[in-house]
């Protein structure tokens, strides 16, 4: 027996020795930590981020097997080998494929469906426009990212991260840009990590101390009935309207039905917990895991990184940045139009709440108003733009998509 | 690569093709807020019920009354309230904890949910 050799095969064969390789790979692992120190211990989203962390951890061990990116990399939906994955791949991989068919981000819509109660938002429909106004961001971004260079689809990706809507910017990216799924999910999740200190300022900037201190009417109880008839409603409108958005808004709308309806409870509690709590584990280690620091370049790219660790990713963080203070802007600007409207009866600190980081941004204006009024209440009244929210973004990834599909973006 | 045979867009062009896509959003949300209205004036959506001006949930400012049944005649209801709340044998801290239970529970929000009394069964 030799056991040198055996000791010499097991060092050469170790991640150890294949750790730096490529540096990429060793400084994505670093990034890894901080952002399982920002879930653990800052308690940063840690619902997602803990999960895109350890995924992202993962795939960036060398040698671990379980994350093949150059299976996916460059490749549309067709060019996939889907038995090469199934044999060839580690779990990562075979998991990924729910968010390359866009599995995930429409049973998540599906779980934040059966959690959102409509009710304040069908009380005060005009909330509505807040919730559109509050796209603006996704706009702004795309444009800029025109400026910077990019080409339209994935400029398109990345301005719906100012949507503030993890899911459907998976499904967006992971149809226009799937190249970028990692950067642009990984900005989306942790932009509305950090929604409670990215928007207060602006806030603040935008209104006065008057227009903060401002006591909404409470909002008058929907009946059941309205409640039921309003998913069933939007599906029927936004999809004969939009039909890519389809897999989006009729999932959320399901799970909203299963809510309201009260004839399937079971279904009802199986979605808003179990089902979204597995899927939430599936989705968040996959696109931690399409972050790989190095992936070799292949046909024009031959020679170089596609990875995460590029000038791109930097921009996109950049961007995203840019996209949530822009959805900020829109919505507190049209929270300002409507206090004006309506005579001061509008808390334009509302606005901000279009972005539709459920339930997240609501409580950023509840708590900037309570700080300026302390008997001031206006969650429920930030809840009606926040979920006018969601079906905003999810209606604005819908235009990008019929305009991608129209230019053949995709 | 997948992308090489997408075209690059000019800079105006992507701001025209925002003013549409903002524009398309603008128009799908007012459209639902007509499909709102037409649902409340069938389903009769908001009930008429006339409300104060207020910030605070009404359950939230319910148990105006002291536990101990005390009654001031100059009492004022706090503002948004649906009314006064009977307390029999309970304090307003356990009153407050039954009312945020019984509305997780049947996951209504608090402040859709009237409360006339709470009393101890014993």
């Amino acid at each position: 027996m030799e056991i040198g050799k055996i000791i010499e095969n097991l060092w050469v064969d170790s991640g150890f020795n294949n750790l730096f390789t490529h540096w990429e790979n060793a400084v994505m692992i670093v990034i890894a930590c901080v952002l399982l120190y920002l879930a653990i211990v800052r308690g940063f989203e840690p619902l997602l981020l803990l999960g895109i962390a350890f995924g992202m951890l993962l795939a960036n061990l060398p040698l671990s097997g379980m994350m093949h990116m150059e299976l996916f990399t460059g490749k549309s939906l067709s060019e996939i080998s889907f038995s090469e994955i199934l044999h060839e791949g580690g779990i990562l991989d075979v998991l990924y494929l729910g968010v390359k068919l866009n599995i995930y981000p429409c049973l998540i819509f599906m779980g934040i469906g059966a959690m959102t109660d409509f009710g304040p938002m069908l009380a005060r429909p005009s909330s509505m426009i807040l919730g559109a106004a509050a796209q603006l961001g996704v706009y702004c971004a795309f444009i800029l990212a025109i400026v910077f260079g990019f080409l339209p689809n994935v400029a398109a990706s990345i301005g719906i991260i100012g949507g503030a809507d993890g899911p459907t910017a998976i499904f967006l990216t992971s149809k226009l840009a799937p190249t970028y799924l990692g950067p642009i999910a990984i900005a989306a999740y942790s932009y509305m990590a950090l929604i409670p200190l990215i928007q207060p300022p602006i806030m603040k900037a935008m209104t006065t101390q008057k227009e903060r201190e401002t006591v909404m009417t409470q909002a008058k109880p929907v009946t059941k009935t309205t409640k039921i008839i309003f998913p069933i409603a939007v599906t029927i409108f936004c999809v004969l309207l939009l039909p890519d958005v389809a897999p989006l808004i009729g999932c959320f709308m399901l799970g909203n039905l299963f809510r309201e309806s009260g004839v399937v409870e079971r279904l009802s509690d199986t979605t808003q917990n179990a089902l979204i709590n597995i899927v939430t584990i599936f989705l968040s280690v996959t696109v931690g895991a399409t972050s790989v620091g190095y992936i070799a370049g292949t046909g024009e790219n031959l020679g170089q990184n596609v990875g995460f660790l590029s000038t791109s990713t930097l921009l996109i963080i950049l961007l995203g940045l840019l996209a949530f203070s822009f959805s900020t802007v829109g919505g507190v600007l049209f929270g300002k139009i409507m206090y004006a409207v309506t005579g001061g009866k509008v808390n334009p600190l509302i606005g901000s709440a279009g972005v539709s980081a459920v339930p997240m941004a609501a409580r950023v204006s509840q708590n900037v108003g309570a700080k300026y009024n302390p008997s001031n209440y206006l969650l429920m009244h930030a809840m009606g733009p926040n979920v006018a929210g969601v079906i905003g973004s999810a209606v604005a990834a819908g235009f990008l998509l019929s305009v991608g599909r129209v230019l053949g973006w995709t | 690569m997948l992308f090489l045979a997408i075209e690059p867009i000019s800079v105006p062009e992507a701001f025209l093709l925002s003013l549409v896509g903002f524009a398309v959003v603008f128009i799908a949300l007012m459209a639902l807020i007509a499909v709102i209205k037409c649902i409340n004036a069938l389903a009769g959506g908001v009930k008429k019920e006339t409300l104060a001006p207020a910030g605070v949930p009404a359950a939230v400012s319910a148990p105006a009354v002291p536990a101990s049944g005390g009654t001031g005649s100059a009492k004022v209801p706090a503002p948004g309230s649906l009314g006064d709340i009977d307390l029999y044998t309970v304090d307003d801290q356990t009153a407050a904890m039954l009312m945020a239970i019984v509305a997780d529970d049947l996951k209504a929000p608090l402040n859709t949910l009237r409360f006339t009394s709470i009393k101890e069964v014993k």
